[in-house]
């Protein structure tokens, strides 16, 4: 049998095109999230001096970007001093390895990771996996996707396209929970057995990084589960991974992106564990893996540098309408929504080419963001970098040229429009057609007998 | 006050009443009003695309037509926005730079500058406010509800100068109504269900009118509202403050 070709990746579009096939799951997916921002505008709002506290830890990340070698090369030091070995990745393919190799060393084959979308980034876990390690993720919303072979579709929120009775069956199938019952306390309970039998047995434990002080080398890691904690306490080795990003200068800055991201991301005025790891216990390996991954580049581009300031709250994601619509997996990227649609074609532009235009740019995600990202305003520059090296379609560059070419000429202009004014009056099988995307689900506009031009050249000109 | 009307090539050609209801308003209240002739579009299409550089011919034009004028108003919060944000023309920049400085989307100019507090308008209807995501975010022309920030509306403020106009609450005070330009075809699954659930937002709150500062929106809801068989109409702010 001939091998089957590896399918075309769907862009955007597409993949929302068919999750839009079941408008009452987006209804339920849109309302799902809907509730989350309501959650988050309630929080602020408990804050007078939350729009001060963005604009500091905006300006906060604005120093750490302007001297993150400093800071990185301070945070390497005290994290040795304090008995870490700091590792440097230049990208996800070293990163991958590095940990690999730490694992390897040990010998062990089983380990349990908390939530860290650099992970994701890299595509460890499938690394992973390939050398014969076997990972669980150990937040329940990630264990969730893991057990269904997706990625997660929100950094936060990594099941929340789920709906519990699927979930009631997904654990029938891989926990032997009873068939039917989907009841929320019981499916966790039934996780965090299974989860709890794996934490017990598995040496080595992975985290993620919310935020690495430079002044004392500590990393903090923060979790609604405590499962960071669990895990890290039980192992006999503890991996730390982060993107070189994550730094912030002193302890005194943590106040203020705690008190932002867990209001930012679900209402909460703060995670329930923010756990803070600055030295391995007597006996205990401790690593912590410095990613770069196309971030120095990143930090190099007047433009798109802020987008590094991000500390994945997802408060983007769930005030954005099209995400709402969408889904995360319609983003075909580790992280989706407006950041990740502004991340995505920095790694890889062919790839990623169709993210910067799925979006309205309303707006709403730069409001929400509680780094004051221009996130809206960095989709648009995006799609003049895609269009500038060849990543938009020819179809849509010629069309643009047209509508350029007649735009440019008022004689051409009013000529057109007369025209097409004339053919949707008086053939409108010329414009309402199965064609015409507008047309498949709305009607078009009735074209008046003459153009406001025309109508005042008759009426007003003063001659 | 020589103020200039910018009527966006889409408002030209199929809402030629919102051109003329922006002008008879300003005239009636004491604008000397006028329409450089040779104007076409405010090259947003095209840049949005990602071919800014398309635009180019359209911003000269823009400079040729606009130059000169104490303002620029026009009924329309997305172009205004491109043309502050965007406008630049390399032979001319002093020019383009009033331009970007003086242009104004109608109810800025008619709350800021004309600083209007009175109309003779009437307008007997129950009406919805679709605060269109350039006008609302872009020039602030109301707050954002994403914000910790007291709230302004200056098209609501407009609105209730306007005799018998009942505004309706909405669920969702400000979601994008999935218009988007060229996203409206290019996404067009998603741009539709947006505009599906924006309009049933105003349907559910008794709306029979849905207006706002963009036509762009409003075409885009006007068309679904048409293949449902609705009877709410959409209407420009600029029919109502010049209606009666």
């Amino acid at each position: 049998m001939k091998a089957t070709a590896e399918p075309k990746t769907k862009d955007h579009a597409a993949l929302a095109g068919t999750f839009n096939k079941d408008e009452a799951r987006v209804d339920w997916h849109d309302k799902t999230l809907w509730f989350v921002r309501q959650k988050r505008d309630k929080a602020a709002w408990q804050l007078p001096d939350w729009e001060h506290l963005r604009e500091t830890a905006s300006q906060i990340k604005h120093n750490v970007l302007s001297n993150l070698h400093h800071y990185l090369e301070a945070f390497e030091k005290q994290a040795q001093q304090n008995g870490v070995t700091v590792h440097w990745a230049a990208d996800a393919e070293e990163h991958n390895r590095i940990v690999h190799s730490i694992i390897h060393k040990t010998g062990i084959t089983r380990v349990v990771k908390s939530k860290s979308m650099l992970t994701e980034e890299c595509h460890l876990n499938d690394y992973l996996a390939a050398q014969g390690i076997d990972v669980v993720d150990t937040d329940l919303g990630e264990r969730i996707v893991q057990l269904a072979g997706e990625p997660p579709s929100h950094i936060v929120l990594p099941c929340i396209h789920w709906k519990k009775e699927e979930i009631g069956q997904l654990f029938h199938k891989h926990l032997g929970t009873p068939e039917g019952n989907s009841d929320p306390q019981f499916l966790a309970a039934a996780a965090r057995v299974h989860l709890r039998e794996r934490f017990m047995t598995s040496p080595i434990a992975i985290t993620g990084v919310n935020f690495a002080i430079a002044e004392t080398g500590e990393i903090v890691v923060c979790t609604n589960e405590g499962n960071a904690d669990l895990g890290v306490q039980l192992a006999d080795v503890h991996i730390a991974c982060m993107g070189i990003e994550k730094i912030i200068p002193q302890r005194k800055h943590l106040g203020v992106f705690l008190r932002l991201l867990a209001r930012s991301a679900t209402g909460q005025p703060i995670t329930t564990y923010s756990s803070h790891f600055r030295k391995p216990r007597p006996g205990q390996h401790m690593h912590i893996v410095l990613v770069d991954n196309g971030r120095s580049e990143r930090l190099g581009s007047a433009d798109f540098r802020s987008a590094l300031k991000c500390i994945r709250c997802g408060a983007c994601m769930n005030t954005c309408p099209v995400y709402r619509r969408s889904g995360g997996h319609s983003y075909h990227y580790a992280i989706a929504g407006p950041i990740g649609s502004i991340l995505a074609p920095g790694l890889d532009m062919k790839k990623n080419a169709d993210l910067p235009f799925a979006s309205t740019l309303c707006g709403s995600c730069s409001n929400v963001c509680p780094v004051k990202i221009d996130i809206h305003d960095q989709l648009y520059k995006w799609r003049q970098v895609l269009a500038k090296n060849g990543y938009v379609s020819e179809t849509k560059k010629t069309g643009m040229k047209g509508m350029a070419f007649v735009l440019s000429s008022p004689g051409l202009y009013r000529f057109s429009g007369a025209v097409g004014r004339w053919f949707t009056r008086y053939l409108p099988f010329a414009v309402n057609n199965s064609l015409n995307p507008w047309y498949k689900q709305r009607e078009m506009p009735q074209a008046p007998k003459e153009s406001f031009g025309e109508w005042y050249r008759k009426n007003k000109k003063k001659s | 006050m020589k103020v200039a009307i910018f009527i966006p090539c889409y408002v030209d050609q199929f809402y030629p009443q919102v051109g003329i209801a922006t002008l008879q308003l300003l005239e009636k209240l004491g604008v000397e009003v006028y329409y450089p002739e040779k104007q076409t579009c405010c090259g947003q299409p095209m840049a949005n695309s990602g071919f800014e550089d398309l635009a180019a011919k359209c911003n000269d034009l823009f400079v040729e037509n606009f130059s000169g004028y104490d303002y620029i108003v026009s009924p329309s919060g997305s172009c205004t926005l491109h043309i502050k944000d965007h406008l630049h023309v390399d032979k001319h920049e002093a020019e383009a730079a009033h331009i970007r400085s003086r242009i104004l989307e109608l109810t800025e100019f008619l709350t800021d500058v004309l600083k209007i507090d009175k109309l003779p308008a009437r307008f007997p209807h129950k009406v919805g406010l679709h605060q269109s995501c350039h006008g609302q975010r872009g020039l602030h022309t109301s707050q954002m509800s994403e914000l910790v920030a007291p709230g302004f509306s200056k098209p609501q403020h407009l609105l209730r100068l306007v005799q018998g106009l009942e505004l309706i609450p909405l669920d969702r005070a400000d979601e994008c109504c999935g218009f988007g330009g060229t996203f409206c075809v290019g996404e067009e699954a998603v741009s539709v269900k947006m505009g599906k659930d924006r309009v049933a937002d105003h349907l559910h709150h008794g709306a029979a009118y849905i207006t706002g500062g963009d036509m762009s929106c409003l075409m885009h809801l006007e068309g679904i509202l048409r293949r449902q068989h609705s009877t709410t109409k959409v209407i420009h702010i600029a029919e109502i403050l010049n209606a009666g």
